[in-house]
């Protein structure tokens, strides 16, 4: 990532990539807290298929950090009673693509079991699942279906970009007294970054201007973040100033963040990897244009993945995401006035 | 054994069952009610044997047809009738009604309308038990047409490999809705399934309160010493159809209905309270009008509390803090 990416962290720090931070974000928390504990398939003795919890159950043992048959309803399911009876349940779902599966589970319980009783209960659990679109993934194990939890009153949504938000998000996940689920990218899990050591979190609900511009700004979110600034280092030398706004946070959405700098660049890109039909990229565009019409000086532009299941081989995934050279052109007609073909 | 004391108040727990279905019938008839009925009419032993098994710590988890489980897990009548009535005093504020509840202030963990949905909460209520160290047992209520659910057997599975101290209590009433359970599995005794995941698996005659009773003491001792889940499935009978007005006659004879009638699980305790205790007719026919009276009067009150306001607030969407119960 460019340097103008990396939000100032405060020392004492430490380098390193996303799937430690967010195991930072576990191990302080358990240690912290005897209510939370982790189940997932093959995250205890195997230390997870990305990593991310390796180690936790040497160190916490077998009672806390839980190998699960594949049983993804169920897991998701028994987080929630665990929650409702006071434990702070973490839950890994391997691919995002498997969160169908959970539906239910998220969807009407999870979700809703605060607001449909009235306040009684309450539901502190935290599912963590991977995602992005890549070659070799195909249509069950590279989705990028984050958008369709949107629709899901109750839920909060985050998705972290730099190993700080990864510790930071997840940390404030697990306290949060909601549902929280968190999106990582599989783009973004070898990041290299600055992590704060200690209790460091970062608020749900509020995005990040990772970059700052003045001709355009680029909403986005996950990996593609690192298109977006590859795009803005090109753009910069062919005289365009963009600025990119980092949501970190799909539910709640931080508004007042993008409004702000929209109100100020005048132009606006939405780039997501999930499909615009529907997704959380129509959400933005629209309410862009119904908050900021008269202000702006050409149409927001959607970019994000074509609407077909996410395929296996390189090229037919390259046709489907988005990719820096189309950001950089959409960016320049824009700039230029013009309206996107 | 129980003592006389506890066999009478069960008797009277399950009278109030009843009339608390009857009453949500004329309400319902009347339009005073909003969404359906699921009477819990001739079930009444399952949810009072259960409850009356269990210690005040234990908790439950429900389904659709959960009133009469509440009301035994010590629900309050009025916020109960309120929620039914979607006024703004009812448990979940006129959210949720009587489908959509939760209150953890009397060990309930929830109900939703998903068929089998919240097995697995009560499976992780469990295992919250088992990681913390604690020492509730966790009933989780659902039905014959629940048992064939995708996450109920994943749960399952996870409560025998795990031994979490939770009993399913599969209340059979032979139909999912319309559909007989001879067209919907292919096994005579659904407690079969249970040596699948490694636990117990027991058939009880559900219309026999005092056999649900001591079914479910056992299980809990069971669950709450360590020695893991227990599959109660307790062979009962819908008087009414599945939800108001259905007649349940459509797929239902009327001879079947009658034959099920006469195992009536109130009748039954008190004929035997009657032949053990000295139980006179008189004394339950004045019990019961002390019931029905009662119910009467909460739902006096409760059809006369306000409807919430017509607003939408936005806050209420996430919680602030944890709900302490």
């Amino acid at each position: 990532m460019a340097k103008s990416m990396t939000t100032e962290i405060q020392p004492p720090n430490k380098e390193m990539r996303v799937q430690e931070a967010l195991r930072e974000a576990l191990r302080y928390e358990m240690t912290r807290d005897e209510r939370v504990f982790v189940m997932g398939e093959d995250v205890a003795l195997f230390g997870g298929a990305y990593g991310v919890t390796r180690g936790l159950m040497q160190e916490f043992s077998e009672r806390r950090v839980l190998d699960t048959p594949i049983s993804e309803a169920a897991l998701v399911g028994l987080a929630v009673g665990a929650a409702i009876n006071g434990m702070r349940p973490v839950v890994e779902i391997q691919f995002a693509d498997l969160l169908p599966l959970a539906m239910d589970q998220l969807a009407s319980h999870a979700a809703r079991y605060h607001y449909m009783t009235g306040g009684r209960v309450s539901v502190p659990m935290v599912v963590r699942t991977k995602f992005a679109t890549r070659p070799g993934g195909g249509p069950s194990h590279s989705s990028c279906n984050h958008g369709a939890f949107i629709h899901f009153p109750g839920l909060k949504i985050i998705m972290p970009t730099t190993p700080a938000d990864a510790k930071g998000l997840l940390l404030a996940a697990i306290r949060d007294p909601n549902p929280v689920l968190c999106f990582e990218s599989h783009h973004l899990y070898g990041q290299r970054g600055l992590v704060p050591e200690g209790d460091y979190t970062v608020p749900i609900g509020v995005a990040a201007v990772r970059r700052e511009g003045k001709d355009l700004t680029i909403v986005t979110c996950g990996g593609m973040v690192l298109k977006a600034d590859a795009a803005a280092e090109k753009l910069k030398e062919k005289g365009i100033d963009v600025e990119i706004v980092d949501l970190r946070s799909l539910a709640p959405l931080d508004k007042e963040t993008i409004l702000k700098s929209v109100a100020k660049t005048k132009r606006a890109i939405v780039l997501d990897e999930g499909p615009m039909l529907g997704g959380i990229s129509a959400e933005l565009a629209a309410m862009i244009q119904e908050n900021l019409f008269s202000d702006l000086k050409g149409p927001v532009v959607r970019i994000g993945a074509q609407p077909i299941p996410p395929p296996h081989s390189p090229p037919l995934v390259d046709a489907m995401i988005p990719d820096v050279d189309q950001v950089i052109e959409t960016v320049m007609r824009l700039a230029e006035g013009g309206k996107p073909r | 054994m129980l003592d006389a004391v506890k066999r009478k108040s069960i008797l009277r727990q399950m009278v109030l069952l009843r009339a608390f279905e009857e009453k949500l019938e004329e309400l319902y008839q009347r339009k005073a009610m909003f969404g359906s009925t699921h009477s819990y009419r001739g079930q009444e032993a399952i949810a009072v044997g259960v409850c009356s098994a269990l210690q005040s710590s234990d908790l439950i988890a429900s389904y659709h047809r959960g009133t009469g489980h509440l009301i035994a897990k010590g629900a309050d009548l009025y916020l109960l009738l309120c929620e039914c009535m979607g006024r703004a005093d009812g448990y979940s504020k006129g959210r949720g009604g009587k489908m959509h509840m939760g209150d953890m202030g009397f060990g309930f963990l929830g109900n939703t309308g998903t068929v089998g949905g919240t097995v697995p909460t009560a499976t992780g209520a469990a295992l919250a038990a088992k990681v913390r160290g604690s020492h509730e047992v966790v009933v989780s209520f659902f039905g014959d047409g629940a048992a064939n659910q995708g996450v109920v057997h994943e749960a399952m599975n996870l409560a025998g490999v795990w031994k979490l101290p939770v009993i399913y209590v599969c209340e059979n009433n032979q139909y999912a809705m319309t559909v007989s359970l001879e067209k919907s599995v292919a096994i005579k005794q659904l407690s079969a399934r249970a040596a699948a995941y490694g636990f117990e698996g027991k058939t009880v005659d559900g219309n026999d309160v005092e056999a649900v009773y001591e079914a479910t003491a056992a299980a809990a001792a069971k669950g709450r010493s360590g020695g893991g889940a227990t599959f109660l499935e307790c062979s009962t009978y819908r008087w009414d159809g599945h939800f108001g007005g259905d007649p349940g006659t459509g797929y239902r004879s009327k001879e079947e209905i009658e034959t099920w009638k006469q195992k009536c699980p109130i009748k039954r305790l008190k004929e035997k309270l009657i032949k053990d205790e000295n139980l006179t007719e008189q004394e339950f026919e004045s019990m019961s009008a002390d019931v029905y009276a009662e119910l009467n009067e909460v739902a006096k009150r409760a059809e006369a509390a306000p409807l919430p306001k017509r607003e939408v607030d936005l806050s209420s969407i996430y919680a602030m803090e944890v709900a302490d119960g």
